[in-house]
């Protein structure tokens, strides 16, 4: 079974690249989404027993970040009629060097911790690198739909983050965070449509102007 | 014992000789599966070769003895090249501390002699030709020492039998999923060092897309012959890593570790062949992103191994 987390939380890191290095919009959300279906893979896979609350915790994290997130987030690109992230603030193989430093810095980090993954010992790596590249594609993505895409990667590391004790935390405690980055997104989904509907484009530079 | 080794590894390197047209044949028979035509026989470039060093050579009256000598460097640089990987999957004809430079920078003189061999031509097309090979390559050279320092990391040894011969077996287990990172940084660093879809099209037939190709647009004849042998040589050298990364044989027969070498550089021109007819080639601009992904890859690879 260890293999196997790692295999996924290597897909996780990867995933997490995926989104660095493309342009297209819709290839983002796909990579998202996939890494929303890992996710929700990893309770069932670290838990060996198939306890309900691992089972319940997978298929609410399935539901709302591989399937309704993304649905929704394509629902936008497809109202606000973007295709690409045309100017990034800094460029792909930049960001994927960024990438790679966040990586470095993040394995460096994990190692001085003094919590451990248990069994999965890559997990608090990877949730800590997935935190920094969400957090680098928040910032350096001028559209505002890429944004959203890096608040959902940032939510997700910390979801990562929130495995290592998955059978400490209560389910309501999981579900309710659920519910508030769904919430969150949902809303991040329309203001970007009025954002669209008021300047013409999602790029959030353009929030500086004041308009009547 | 050390003879009978010496024959083992005589026959591997033999094998990877003989067999390396044919991943370039097999490479475009996928590819033309796969879009829907008959394509070339697999072994149409044994034909070819053969046809061309039959023809007589024509030089240019601009070229000079650098023009005459760059197949010969090429295909000797590729083949003493191809002496130092561990082709049974145990120890390389010449093994040294430090051999993987040795290996690269083998590679880099060949290229360099092609690029020289180019620019005497004075034709304008394969001027420009030559400064993209260059450019590619100086991306690529960075991501391939990521990757053998990954890989000499994950076997311990600082030569390539080490890092990817018997000692890679012991510890093969423990790092499976990484070394599957490594394989795949070292396919993206081959598609981009051999000049095949995504960074160069070897079909194409436009001077002015072309990058490898279009620095052998003088050379003809026998020198042809030599350096598409050579090129093939070092598709098949690649994929020859890629088998031994993935593929440890250190402890099978002899026979069969030759046999699985053969089955896993077939493999990889498949895959090569299935990339070509499933990608579009890279515009230009976009192709560092594409190598800087791929060495991505391996660095990945080097932290979860340093960890």
């Amino acid at each position: 079974m260890t293999s196997l987390t790692e295999l996924i939380l290597f897909l996780v890191v990867l995933s997490d690249f995926a989104v660095l290095g493309t342009s297209r919009l819709s290839s983002c959300i796909r990579a998202v989404a996939l890494q929303g279906l890992l996710l929700g893979l990893l309770p069932l896979v670290i838990d060996e027993s198939l306890t309900r609350h691992a089972v319940g915790l997978a298929l609410g994290t399935v539901a709302v970040k591989a399937i309704v997130l993304p649905a929704f987030l394509r629902w936008a690109i497809r109202e606000a009629a973007v295709r690409r992230e045309v100017e990034p603030l800094i460029g792909y193989t930049a960001s994927i060097a960024l990438g790679i430093a966040a990586l470095a810095v993040a394995f460096a980090v994990a190692n001085v911790l003094p919590m451990r993954g248990g069994e999965a010992e890559l997990l608090i790596p990877t949730a800590l690198v997935t935190v920094m590249i969400g957090l680098t594609v928040l910032i350096t993505r001028a559209k505002a739909l890429l944004q959203v895409v890096g608040y959902l990667m940032l939510e997700n590391g910390i979801y990562l983050f929130g495995l290592t004790q998955a059978r400490r935390v209560p389910f309501l405690v999981e579900a309710g965070v659920l519910l508030d980055v769904f919430v969150g997104v949902f809303i991040m989904g329309i203001v970007v449509f009025h954002i669209n509907r008021e300047f013409d484009s999602i790029s959030a530079a353009r929030l500086t102007e004041l308009h009547e | 014992m050390t003879a009978a080794r010496l024959l083992w590894q005589l026959a591997a390197l033999g094998v990877l000789l003989v067999a390396a047209p044919l991943i370039l044949g097999i490479a475009r028979k996928t590819r033309a599966i796969l879009t829907g035509r008959r394509g070339p026989r697999v072994w149409q470039l044994y034909a070819d070769l053969r046809k061309l060093s039959l023809k007589g050579a024509v030089y240019s009256i601009t070229t000079t003895e650098v023009f005459r000598l760059t197949p010969l460097v090429v295909l000797a640089t590729t083949l003493l090249a191809s002496t130092l990987l561990p082709l049974n999957g145990q120890r390389a004809l010449l093994s040294f501390a430090g051999d993987f430079a040795a290996f690269a920078g083998l590679l880099a003189l060949g290229r360099f002699f092609m690029v020289l061999g180019a620019l005497d031509t004075g034709s304008s097309f394969e001027g420009m030709g030559a400064s993209r090979d260059v450019t590619f390559a100086s991306l690529v050279e960075p991501g391939l020492f990521v990757t053998f320092v990954a890989l000499s990391v994950a076997g311990g040894a600082l030569s390539l039998s080490g890092m990817l011969g018997a000692e890679l077996w012991l510890r093969w287990g423990a790092v499976a999923p990484t070394m599957v990172l490594l394989a795949g940084s070292i396919f993206v660093l081959m598609l981009a060092e051999c000049a095949r879809v995504p960074v160069d099209d070897p079909a194409t037939h436009l001077e002015l897309t072309m990058v490898h190709e279009v620095m052998l647009l003088d050379t003809s004849g026998p020198d042809l012959a030599l350096v598409l042998y050579a090129h093939a040589v070092k598709l098949s050298l690649f994929a020859a890593i890629i088998v031994d990364i993935l593929v440890p044989r250190s402890t099978l027969p002899p026979w069969s570790a030759i046999a699985l070498l053969g089955a896993g550089i077939i493999g990889v021109g498949i895959l090569v062949g299935v990339v070509e007819s499933t990608m579009a080639r890279l515009r230009l601009s976009k192709v560092p992103l594409f190598i800087a992904s791929g060495s991505a890859l391996g660095l990945f690879g080097l932290i979860l191994l340093l960890r």
